[in-house]
């Protein structure tokens, strides 16, 4: 054992290492990403690692493994598991050999998501056990267990945590790569009773799972981690339940030891016999949670079952709110009201508060993303258009002043929506941006639907060579593995060709007056054409000059900051001429060769993609 | 020791490896140390947050309002934005220099941030400006805001461990190549 101070993530992959698994796949997405990046650096050489194409295949290929008798690991984000929900709705059926976890990072807020979807009511709906963790280090021993579990039960097992478990740190005590369980793998072994899902074996295992998930929340009731926790006075009669990162808010306000505390670890199946014994005597409880009233539920069902006269409190008597994130000081707040204590006094600050800016996230300078949208707006100027965006730092194109993301859905709904906008208004120029990763991802069945359906849309891959929103992972355009190794790529104009496309050209984003050449002469043609933007990520080749304005040249007209909205770009002194920040740009030339005076010079991009870097 | 500690900025300002240095040099003196960051969207340019919580009376990494003792702000408006997590007595190291965003360029609100910085004057907390671009320019490097904004902390006496700590864990978390740099910027507020 040794001590390090470890990202919830971090504990989480070195769990998974020192319970032996064998193989690990996923597909990067905040916040879960670091969990296979992890595994990745700290293989210590007998796992393979993989970043899937998406999160179906992924899931696939964990089971795979764990058909073979392998320990598995399959790691997403929580509009992950939708992609991924096809397999493991019937793999639930079917069941494992060796122990599968499948970790799903939930993302209340949402800080970085599309929804706020809740992994605990998708164990109930998939009826695959849920384990729940209130800690860094619960994660991080928690995973081990649930690979015995997955083993013991012949069950896939979701590990679910939320963003303040998963970037949250912790210095805990942790197995030596020596401690590392070593797990035998028997091999796959035919048999297609047991392996072929058709509706006979379905209805049979069906009933399987029902009897086993009832046994469970007996067997549950048992787990150390679902635990109820005496209040300092014996005749108490109020409780406070919670789960996850909130039991801890529950447990750093020091008045709910006033109250008998119940912490759920495993939501589904839910542990009853315990849920009984905690409302023993009580009167009324407060379930303190985050995203869907799960354990309220489930213990005013309880309530229902046994007759019990137990008023169950949450959100749905609107004493904590029914969506976002919860924090320490809203949970505070509602475990005074419940204990019928003061509220605690907000002292005021001096002087009223000066107006705060809003300050949302926006495309780093010199990102070609920016040079992608302004070629497209500057060539569609005039015409009646609609740009459907997709997930990833390209979403980040919606803000003023490019204004050049008119909707966005999920991983590669934008194909689907300009399809279907062109066959309502066909005179509108239908244009579809798509980042790279989120090509191979989700994509192409939607272009094949476009191309063969006979719409009219333009494609447009924003192909920055790596995955940027998530921290640079490698997609199969890079060449590269999650295990290092130099594979060949697959061409994504190849494979646009391969579909049927007559019109698929590559070009430079950062040479300004051809892109925007190329974008006329594309939105010309007939069918579903493609342009492809081509230019590396800034965070992964580094930048060789960055311009500057001369002051002689400069009129002042802020064209560039007005346009581009580059964060290099700023205002000088007196704020009546452009200026720009040495240390922020990356000298991509975008607003030299827009500059209407010739202002701009000195700009020198580097091209060359370097390796990215994780720290 | 007890003690919650706020680091803002704006996203890329290197408040993650701040927090990192932070927590390792609270580990090198046997403390007990959660913290819960910012990753995701945000860092392209949002508002970002690292919690630290050193000592053995947090559970949850997260500091709730009114609770902390200090708060490093990288930039004054997104220290002032922080504001109510600080305690009545609590002290507050904020780095002089204002992060524009593009929003107040192209046409949104426009941005005060000499406002921001009288703002936190006359708030009532023990206050240390920075004066980042100053620093930017002795340095010879814009990186190193992170670890010149720790030094001020560490000399404030609001850490409540002192630069030598802070030293050790430089060694022990920044690459060898800009270590040099990062020790200068460590000992450049006075």
């Amino acid at each position: 054992m040794h001590k390090e101070f470890l990202m919830g993530n971090e504990a989480i992959a070195l769990g998974a290492l020192s319970a032996g698994v064998n193989l690990v796949a996923g597909y990067p997405g905040t916040p879960s990403t670091e969990v296979l990046q992890t595994i990745a650096k700290r293989n210590p050489g007998n796992v393979y690692v993989e970043w899937s194409v998406n999160e179906k295949a992924g899931l696939e290929v964990a089971a795979g493994a764990a058909y073979a008798g392998a320990r598995s690991l399959v790691t997403m984000k929580q509009v992950g598991l939708n992609v991924a929900s096809d397999p493991l709705m019937s793999l639930e059926y079917i069941g494992v050999k060796g122990g599968m976890v499948v970790l799903v990072a939930d993302d209340p807020g949402p800080i970085s998501s599309q929804t706020e979807q809740d992994t605990r009511t998708f164990g109930m709906f998939s009826k695959v056990p849920v384990f729940d963790p209130v800690s860094v280090r619960d994660a991080y021993e928690m995973i081990q267990e649930a690979f015995d579990f997955s083993e013991k039960y012949g069950t896939p097992v979701i590990l679910r945590a939320t963003t303040r478990i998963d970037h949250g740190y912790e210095a805990l005590e942790v197995k030596d790569p020596e401690e590392y369980r070593k797990h035998e793998i028997e091999g796959f072994v035919k048999d297609s009773s047991r392996w072929v899902i058709f509706p006979r074996l379905s209805v049979k295992n069906h009933a399987l799972i029902e009897e086993r998930n009832e046994k469970l929340k007996e067997i549950l009731s048992g787990y150390p981690r679902n635990r109820v926790i005496e209040a300092d006075q014996k005749d108490c009669r109020k409780g406070i339940a919670s789960h996850g990162a909130n039991f801890q808010y529950v447990r750093d306000v020091a008045e709910s030891r006033e109250a008998r505390l119940l912490c759920i670890a495993t939501p589904f199946p839910f542990p009853e016999g315990l849920a009984l014994s905690f409302l023993e005597g009580l009167d009324e409880v407060l379930c303190v949670e985050e995203l869907d009233p799960v354990i309220e539920r489930a213990l005013t069902y309880v309530c229902g079952k046994y007759g019990l006269h137990v008023k169950i409190r949450g959100k749905r008597t609107r004493e904590l709110p029914l969506s976002g994130e919860n924090t320490p000081d809203l949970v505070s707040r509602a475990i005074r009201d419940f204990l019928g204590l003061q509220p605690k006094s907000q002292e005021a600050g001096g002087a009223s508060r000066p107006e705060l800016l809003v300050r949302p996230p926006v495309l780093c300078a010199g990102c070609p993303h920016r040079a992608s949208f302004y070629a497209v707006k500057t060539a569609m100027k005039g015409e009646k258009t609609i740009f459907c965006g997709d997930i990833g730092c390209y979403t980040l194109g919606n803000a003023k002043p490019l204004d050049m993301c008119d909707t966005c859905l999920c991983m590669g709904a934008g194909i689907g929506i300009a399809q279907g906008v062109y066959h309502m208004e066909g005179d509108t120029k239908c244009f579809a941006f798509v980042g790279d990763s989120t090509f191979f991802a989700s994509a192409l069945p939607e272009t094949i639907n476009a191309f063969y359906n006979q719409a009219e849309l333009v494609l447009v891959v924003l192909d920055n060579s790596t995955t940027a929103m998530t921290g640079h992972q490698p997609h199969p355009g890079t060449g590269r593995t999650a295990m290092g190794q130099e594979v060949e790529k697959v061409s994504i104009e190849k494979l646009l060709r391969a579909i049927g496309l007559k019109v698929v050209e590559t070009v430079d984003p950062l040479d300004f007056s051809r892109a925007v050449e190329t974008v006329r002469r594309v939105a010309g043609s007939p069918g579903v054409k493609a342009v492809i933007f081509k230019s590396p990520c800034i965070a992964i080749s580094r930048p060789s000059g960055s311009s500057q304005v001369d002051p002689e040249k400069c009129t002042g007209c802020k064209k560039c900051i007005r346009e581009l909205g580059c964060p290099a770009l700023i205002l000088d002194g007196d704020g009546k001429k452009a200026k720009i920040d040495a240390a922020s740009c990356t000298g991509c030339t975008l607003c030299e060769q827009l500059c209407p005076a010739g202002a701009i010079f000195g700009g020198r991009k580097n091209d060359t993609v370097q390796e990215a870097d994780h720290e | 020791m007890n003690k919650n500690i706020i680091l803002c900025g704006v996203g890329g300002q290197g408040t993650v490896l701040a927090s990192r240095l932070l927590a390792t040099a609270a580990i090198g003196l046997g403390l007990p140390v959660l913290s819960a960051e910012t990753i995701g969207m945000a860092q392209r340019g949002g508002s970002v947050i690292s919690h630290i919580r050193i000592g053995d009376e947090a559970r949850s990494p997260m500091i709730a309002q009114g609770t902390a003792d200090l708060i490093i702000g990288f930039e004054p408006g997104e220290a002032v934005r922080q504001l109510d997590f600080l305690k009545t007595s609590g002290a507050v190291v904020v780095s002089s220099r204002p992060v524009m965003p593009v929003s107040a360029l192209t046409g949104g609100a426009p941005y005060k941030p000499d406002a921001m910085l009288r703002y936190l004057e006359e708030y009532g907390c023990r206050l240390t400006v920075v004066d980042a671009v100053l620093a930017a320019k002795e340095l010879g490097s814009d990186k190193t805001l992170n670890v010149v904004l720790l030094g001020a902390a560490a000399k404030s006496g609001e850490l409540g461990f002192g630069e030598e700590d802070l030293e050790r864990a430089v060694r022990e978390r920044v690459p060898e190549r800009y270590q040099e740099l990062n020790l200068r910027a460590l000992s450049w507020f006075t």
